[in-house]
């Protein structure tokens, strides 16, 4: 789960992470009092959860509290595109106003899962506010990295050492320790993914803090977190995603035009793997689950072919722990109850109780088209959607 | 022969009297698996369908025997399931509940660094040894006993895998289905070296998908130790950076963990990489034919 900006920096503070003084508003009026609050001068920034807002326009200094209300009334509301929105865009619907800080050095810091050695791993740069890929890719020594055990937390010495790897020194250097053990504190106290501050922010007067600050977190630990469940925000995702996700779908947006519907992730991935092999593209990544219920079958289905690029499904189950007769009744319930479906829908069952889901098609009021295998599965639907030129449901 | 699992194989459930756990132990027992035991704290004394119940897995391993046990408790109660077993001794934990926490997984790992114990997932479909033995949750039926591997961070793509062998007649050895956690108890190349002390298992499917780097580390050791066929395939190769593709461990980050760097690393390293999921099975018949 992704969050704020503005929602990240209060977690930060709440461990003792420095950031400058900001508030999150919606109101260009209270933009022009925020920034009149923080001396006349500020940073009007958009957020949005993906990235690269400052080139996109997002993120703006203010001279005066009027330009602050004046560039709040050009933010909010635009759609701001950036590398990670895509071409359409997202919306800008809430304002994050700081007070603005002079820039002496810009630095990188994040810490995140290190998947190889099976620990955190703090990672920070002294060439901050760039692609941190392209720094680990041209000079990998300029990133310092330091391992940190997940139940003891980081030591004094490693945040230290962090510090003194950047080239800090002084009074700075122990500011820049503080910060880093506070961002780490909030990473293992929050289960979170990932925390990214780029750039950390050395001042003038030699102050340390955090001037932007990305925080995402383990889906899987949300349970732990119930106070994290209300920083999520639906306007930054998918409406057909948000849907799904009420139903414990576990369904993505993608480009192309055939929907498919699989149980199993790897299976998922690899059947949106032979459409495109197969020359044409999915529409969606869509992982029913393993015990998904014939009502969750059903909202899969609704979802799938809701989506108006859709011009042909396919449905490729193969039986685990999901019994493929009680996916066949969902399918055949759903369309049963949206009436006129008219997309074609391509099905290859396979595993327990393959013949009885088999027979609940057949004997289905529809016109399913029958795959044997995934090759064979995939070559129809392509076939189907090729001929489908309507689109929709 | 096979690893891992086999006849000798005596199986306690954790989390028996659930749907599911009752669902599966039955399917595993239904398989020919030795299940002995079930577990549930505070329900002791109760059975299931004559698979007597214990309180806890201690109990299990020494009033049943037990040497081998499958997790289906919910996720917050999963961690301290591996490390019970663990701590009572047996010696193959395979953890089916999807859904742990990766700081719980980073705990475990811990744990388990002072216990002989092999864990297996989360987040998977278990471990199949055809004609012996089932721990997990995979249809069984598919299966055929032979002498093929197979490795996999999947579930169901596992079984499709598994059903083109079958239909060719290449039955398997054993599959192990290693989960799709960024975080898991087995690696590739834990099963790679299991096989390679398996002198009849003849050639290895590996199944790999976006994230991580678990099948380049995969590829480097086969190219350094392993003189069998593998035939290899990632899932995952029209997947968008920055989305988890329904397991935890499925994420292009950074511009990491791609399937293109994958297959290529694979292919580097003499693996035979096929690019449709449909051709898993003809490609290991033709490398076990040549």
């Amino acid at each position: 789960m992704k969050i704020h900006e503005y929602q990240a920096k209060e977690i930060l503070r709440r461990y003792g992470a420095a950031t400058p003084r900001g508030k999150m508003t919606q109101d260009p009026g209270e933009a022009r009092a925020l920034c009149e609050e923080f001396g006349g001068r500020c940073v009007v920034k958009a957020q949005i959860h993906a990235g690269g807002r400052g080139k996109g326009g997002g993120v703006k200094l203010a001279g005066s509290p009027a330009e602050a209300e004046e560039l709040a009334g050009q933010i909010l509301g635009m759609q701001l595109v950036t590398k990670q929105t895509g071409p359409e865009g997202q919306k800008v619907r809430r304002l994050l106003v700081e007070e603005a800080v002079d820039i002496a050095q810009e630095l990188y810091l994040s810490v995140l899962l290190d998947r190889a050695s099976g620990v955190p791993l703090v990672m920070a740069s002294a060439a901050g506010g760039m692609d941190i890929e392209e720094v680990a890719e041209s000079t990998p020594e300029a990133i310092v990295r330091q391992p940190i055990d997940p139940h003891l937390g980081i030591q004094p010495f490693q945040a230290r050492r962090v510090a003194r790897r950047l080239g800090l020194s002084g009074a700075t250097a122990k500011q820049a320790a503080k910060l880093v053990t506070s961002v780490v504190k909030a990473y293992l106290a929050m289960d979170a993914s990932l925390v990214e501050i780029n750039p950390l922010l050395v001042t003038g007067d030699g102050d340390v803090m955090a001037l932007d600050a990305k925080m995402s977190f383990d889906d899987n630990a949300l349970f732990r977190h119930p106070d994290l469940r209300e920083l999520r925000d639906r306007d930054e995702e998918d409406p057909l995603e948000v849907e799904a996700s009420k139903h414990d779908l576990n369904y993505i947006k993608l480009d192309g035009e055939i929907g498919c519907m699989v149980n199993g992730a790897g299976l998922a991935m690899a059947t949106m793997d032979i459409i495109k092999l197969y020359g044409s593209a999915p529409a969606n990544f869509l992982d029913v689950g393993g015990s998904a219920s014939q009502e969750a079958v059903k909202n899969a289905f609704q979802i799938l072919i809701s989506d108006e690029s859709v011009k042909a499904v396919l449905i490729n189950i193969f039986g685990g722990i999901a019994r493929t007769d009680r996916i066949a009744r969902g399918v055949v319930a759903a369309i049963e109850e949206l009436g006129d479906v008219r997309v074609p829908v391509v099905v290859r069952l396979e595993g327990t109780n393959v013949d009885e889901g088999r027979r609940v098609l057949r004997d289905a009021d529809f016109d399913f088209v029958v795959a044997e295998h995934m090759a064979d599965a995939a070559e129809k639907v392509v076939a189907a959607a090729s001929s489908n030129s309507t689109g929709g449901a | 022969m096979a690893i891992w699992v086999n006849k000798d194989t005596r199986l306690v459930v954790q989390g028996i009297t659930g749907t599911e756990g009752k669902f599966h132990a039955l399917g595993c027992r239904d398989y020919g698996t030795q299940v002995v035991a079930g577990v549930t704290p505070g329900k002791g004394g109760e059975s299931v369908e004559g698979i007597p119940v214990f309180d806890s897995v201690e109990e299990a391993r020494e009033k049943a025997g037990a040497n081998a046990s499958v997790i289906f408790v919910p996720p917050p109660f999963a961690a301290d399931a591996i490390m019970e077993s663990a701590a009572a001794g047996i010696e193959l934990v395979v953890c089916i509940t999807e859904g742990v926490p990766a700081r719980d997984m980073l705990a475990v790992k811990d744990f388990l660094r002072d216990h002989p114990t092999r864990l297996v997932g989360p987040n998977c479909p278990g471990v199949i040894s055809p004609g012996s033995a089932k721990i997990g949750i995979m249809p069984g039926h598919i299966h055929l006993e032979g002498q093929v591997g197979v490795i996999s961070r999947s579930g169901t793509l596992t079984y499709e895998a598994v059903w083109q062998l079958t239909n060719l007649g290449l039955g398997q050895s054993t599959c192990v289905g290693i989960g799709g956690d960024p975080i898991n108890g087995t690696s590739f190349i834990d099963a790679l070296a299991a096989f390679k002390d398996d002198p009849e298992t003849l050639g290895v499917v590996l199944i790999g998908e976006i994230g991580g780097s678990a099948e380049e580390e995969a590829g480097a050791w086969v190219a350094k130790n392993f003189n069998r066929p593998v035939v290899g395939f990632i899932a995952g190769q029209t997947a968008p950076p920055g989305r988890r593709m329904g397991h935890a461990g499925a994420i292009v980050s950074g511009g990491k963990g791609t399937a293109v760097e994958k297959m290529a690393a694979l292919e580097e390293s003499g693996i035979i990489v096929v690019e449709s999921p449909a051709d898993i099975g003809k490609a290991m018949q033709t490398a076990l034919a040549g």
